[in-house]
Parts: structure tokens; sequence; C-alpha cells
């Protein structure tokens, strides 16, 4: 614990580093898994195609998909990013289609009938009573992003990893822990946050 | 019947429905008129095609065979979205949206067609008078706090918020207890009294429908079986089964 100790402020620097990455990527995951995911949720042959495409990518271990990223996009951020951004559409995909499919039918029936256009059906009771379970994908999406984030340093991508592969190759735990812990305590404090907005927005 | 048509709120002309990949019509040469103000009740076993009936007229199941005209004009030819505001929708599920309080289900059509906001507010208070919930006391209430009458009450209102010409009432009063049925009928038919609409009304239940219809239309299999008043059916029962139907009233 010497090192986090004494380096404070070069930690915080770097888990600064770390949260700014998962976050942009977080964002931008979201940004397309909900249209995807409001795309083929009542599409049942394209969901199933979809979503065993992006479970395919996210088997691919995490180290490799990095290497292979980077022959195409160089060293640094960007590799990172996109591996992130790749990983959590699987588990992000499959919670919109999963909550929109779990909208109780006598709801759904209700707001086609009473009429509501498409759009305000999906705007103003779909996406609503889909939301807390939406939530639930973001939660598990953010927690193991935080994760899957150290190992952007081995593609020069920076955040907390940086720590971790120093510590590695000098045999020093000290630095391990020093990047670890506050990977770890991140991805902690994500997972409450994110369950207690889940809490408040339950109907 | 085209020329019966004309004077008819709701007019069934052949329709028909065969759901995809089924391998017989849900509803099959479906044949009769319903004039305005008019209060007809779907009678039938489960399966027999009622629902299927009562959603053709608002187009949330479209006809395979045949045409539903309504006011005289081929409901497959008018804006879907357009029509079903005009026409009030409750279900045996009631679906009132879970997110939304008592007030804001209620309010639902009138906002859709563009109410002004304080006319909505009085409608919704009026309504929850005119079935019998204290304005006060409901107004601001979740669905998930309200019992199955309660919600079977709050979605009669919502069905009924813009005074739809057209009143469609697929088992609204299915999960409730005897008693409370019995009130929520009396007061439905209050309400229809004062709206003057024009009602179809499905359950399988026949005390409810000679209770509340004027006219009665019994399917089986997917067939009309007899429509007539109310009377007519009790007295001169179509076949032996309808016979064994009636029988059940008494
Ligand atoms: N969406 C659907 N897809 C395929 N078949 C359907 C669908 N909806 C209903 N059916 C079938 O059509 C027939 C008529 O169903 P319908 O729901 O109209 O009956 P019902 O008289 O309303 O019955 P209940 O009293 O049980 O509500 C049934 O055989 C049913 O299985
Ligand atoms: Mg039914």
């Amino acid at each position: 614990m010497t090192y986090l100790a004494t380096h404070l402020g070069s930690v915080g620097a770097l888990t600064l580093a770390h949260l700014a990455l998962v976050g942009v990527s977080l964002c931008a995951a979201c940004a397309l898994a909900l249209p995807a995911g409001v795309a083929i949720a009542y599409r049942p042959r394209l969901a199933t195609a979809v979503l065993a495409l992006l479970g395919a990518v996210y088997t691919i271990p995490s180290l490799a998909l990095l290497a292979l990223l980077v022959p195409l996009l160089g060293l640094g951020r960007a590799p990172a990013f996109v591996a992130l951004v790749l990983y959590a559409q699987f588990i992000l995909v499959r919670n919109v289609v999963t909550a929109l499919r779990g909208v109780p039918p006598a709801q759904r029936d209700a707001a086609v009938g009473l009429g509501f256009s498409p759009r305000q059906r999906l705007l103003r009771v779909e996406l609503p009573l889909a939301f807390p379970v939406i939530l639930g994908g973001v939660r598990l999406a953010a927690v193991s992003m935080i994760a899957i984030a150290t190992l952007a340093a081995y593609v020069d991508g920076g955040g907390l990893g940086t720590l971790i592969f120093r510590g590695f190759a000098l045999q020093n735990t000290d630095l391990v822990i020093a990047g670890a812990l506050p990977s770890a305590l991140l991805a902690i404090a994500a997972d409450a946050s994110l369950r207690a907005l889940e809490r408040a927005v339950r109907v | 019947m085209n020329g019966e048509a004309r004077g008819s709120a709701i007019a069934f002309d052949a329709t028909t429905v065969r759901y995809p990949d089924a391998t017989r019509d849900a509803i099959s040469q479906i044949t009769f008129d319903v004039a305005p103000g008019e209060f007809v009740v779907l009678l039938g076993a489960s399966g027999s095609g009622k629902s299927t009936l009562l959603r053709t007229v608002n187009r949330l199941v479209e006809p395979t065979g045949g045409r539903v005209l309504i006011d005289g004009a081929d409901a497959s030819t008018m804006d879907p979205t357009t029509l079903r505001r005009g026409i009030g929708y409750a279900i045996q599920g009631v679906g009132l949206f879970a997110h939304m309080t008592v007030a804001a289900n209620i309010a639902i059509v009138p906002e859709l067609l563009g109410w002004p906001r304080e006319r909505i507010a009085e409608r919704v208070d009026e309504l929850l008078a005119l079935v019998d919930l204290d304005p006060q006391r409901y107004r601001t209430r979740r669905p998930a706090s309200l019992s199955g009458g309660e919600a079977q009450r709050v979605g009669v209102a919502r069905a009924i918020a813009a005074e739809p010409r057209v009143l469609l009432m697929d088992e609204p009063f299915g999960a409730v207890d005897p008693i409370v049925r019995a009130s929520l009928q009396r007061e439905l038919l209050e309400i229809v009294a004062r709206i003057t609409t024009t009602v179809l009304f499905v359950t399988h239940d026949v005390r409810e429908a000679l209770h509340l219809a004027d006219k009665i239309a019994i399917l089986r299999d997917g067939r009309l079986v007899q429509f007539g008043a109310k009377n007519d059916i009790r007295d001169r029962p179509a076949d032996r089964g309808v016979a064994d139907l009636m029988s059940l009233a008494t």
C-alpha cells in the first residue's frame, strides 16, 4: 500500500483517466445499443441473429480483441474505446430487447387501442416501462467495462492498467495493488449508484 | 345488408379473420349491424372469437375477408390512430400504465386529441366521480396501489374519457367479485345512457349479457349462431346450444 499512499496524486489522475475512458465508451455504447435494441425487439428472427453475432464478439478474449484492433486503429485510447463499446453491445442490446419484450401485453394492447402513434407508444409507454431493466443492463456493462478497461494500458490507452502492467513487469505487488484497488472501488461505486438509480425509477 | 349498413354505427359484413399460420378462421363470415346508441353483447365460450371480432372494430386485428363499416365507412380506409382515438377501449387485463398516475391514465385520449389542460383536469375529476372514486383520494394514486375493482373502474373511466361514439369493452369486469361487478354494471348502464354511445361488450357470463344488452350476438367456433334482441334470444333460441346457454341464467 506504500505506493498508493505516496502517489495519491498520480493514482488519482490515472483513476480519472480510467473513469473518462469508461464513461465515454459507455455513453457511446448506449447510444448504439438503444436504437439497435428497439429496432430488433419485435422482430424475433432478426433479434436472434443480431444477438448471436454480438454474443460471438463477446466471447473473443479482451486482450485478443485489443491486439486485433491495433493494426486498424494504432496504439492509444482508440482501440480501447472500440473494444469496450463492442463488448458492451451484447449486454446492452440483450437487456433492451428483454426489457421491451417484458412490457406487459395488456399495457401494450391498451397503448395501441387508445390511439398512440407507434412513436408515442415507444416514447411514452414502452421505454418508460422498460427503463428499469435497461438500466440493469447499463449497470452490468459499466461494471465489466471498468474491469476490462485496465487492459487499455496494454495498447498505451492509459488508465489504472498502467500501474498493473508496470507492477507486473517489475514484479512489484505494491504497484499492482495501486492499480487494482481503485479499479475495484470504481466498480463497486458504479454498481451501487446505478442500483440506487434503478430502485428510484422502478414502478 | 349493405343497404341496412347505411344507418349503422357498426356493421360487420362477412367479416372473417384467419391468424397467420392458423388452420381455421378465428371468425368466419360474421354479418350483423349495430344501430347508433345500441348496447350489443358478444357472448360465447372461450376461443369462440369474441375478442377477435371486437378488435376488428379498432383495427387491432385486420379482417382477412369481408369488411367492417363504421358509420357506413370501411374501417380499413381510415387512419388507424385517428380511428382509435374516437373509439373507447377497455380490456379485462385493464392495462393501466404502471408508470403513470390514475389521473394521467384517464387523461390519455383527451390529451392525444389536444384538449386544453384545464378542461382535461376537470374531465378527470368528473370521470372519477362518475365511476364512484373520490377524485381527491385517487387522482395521484399509482395503478399498483389499486384493488382489482378500482383498477377496472379507472379502466372504464379511461375508455370513456373523450366521450367516444363507440365503446369496445372486452370482459372489463372479469376479475372482480359478484357484488362489485353488479355495481360496476349499474354504473356502466348509467354512464352509457348519459353519453349516448354505441357499445360492443364481450362476456361469457350469460347473466351479465342479459342484464346489460339491448341485443346479443352469440358466437360459437368463430361463427355467428344467433343475433337479436335479448328477449328474442331467451324466448326463441336458435338451437339446442343457445337454449342450454340461456338456461344458465336462471
Ligand atoms: N394473436 C393470435 N394469433 C393466433 N391465434 C389467435 C390469436 N388470438 C386469438 N387466436 C385464436 O383465435 C381464436 C379466437 O380467439 P379469441 O381470443 O377471439 O376468443 P375469445 O372468444 O375472445 O376467447 P376468451 O373468452 O377466452 O377470451 C382462438 O382459437 C384463439 O386461439
Ligand atoms: Mg377474449
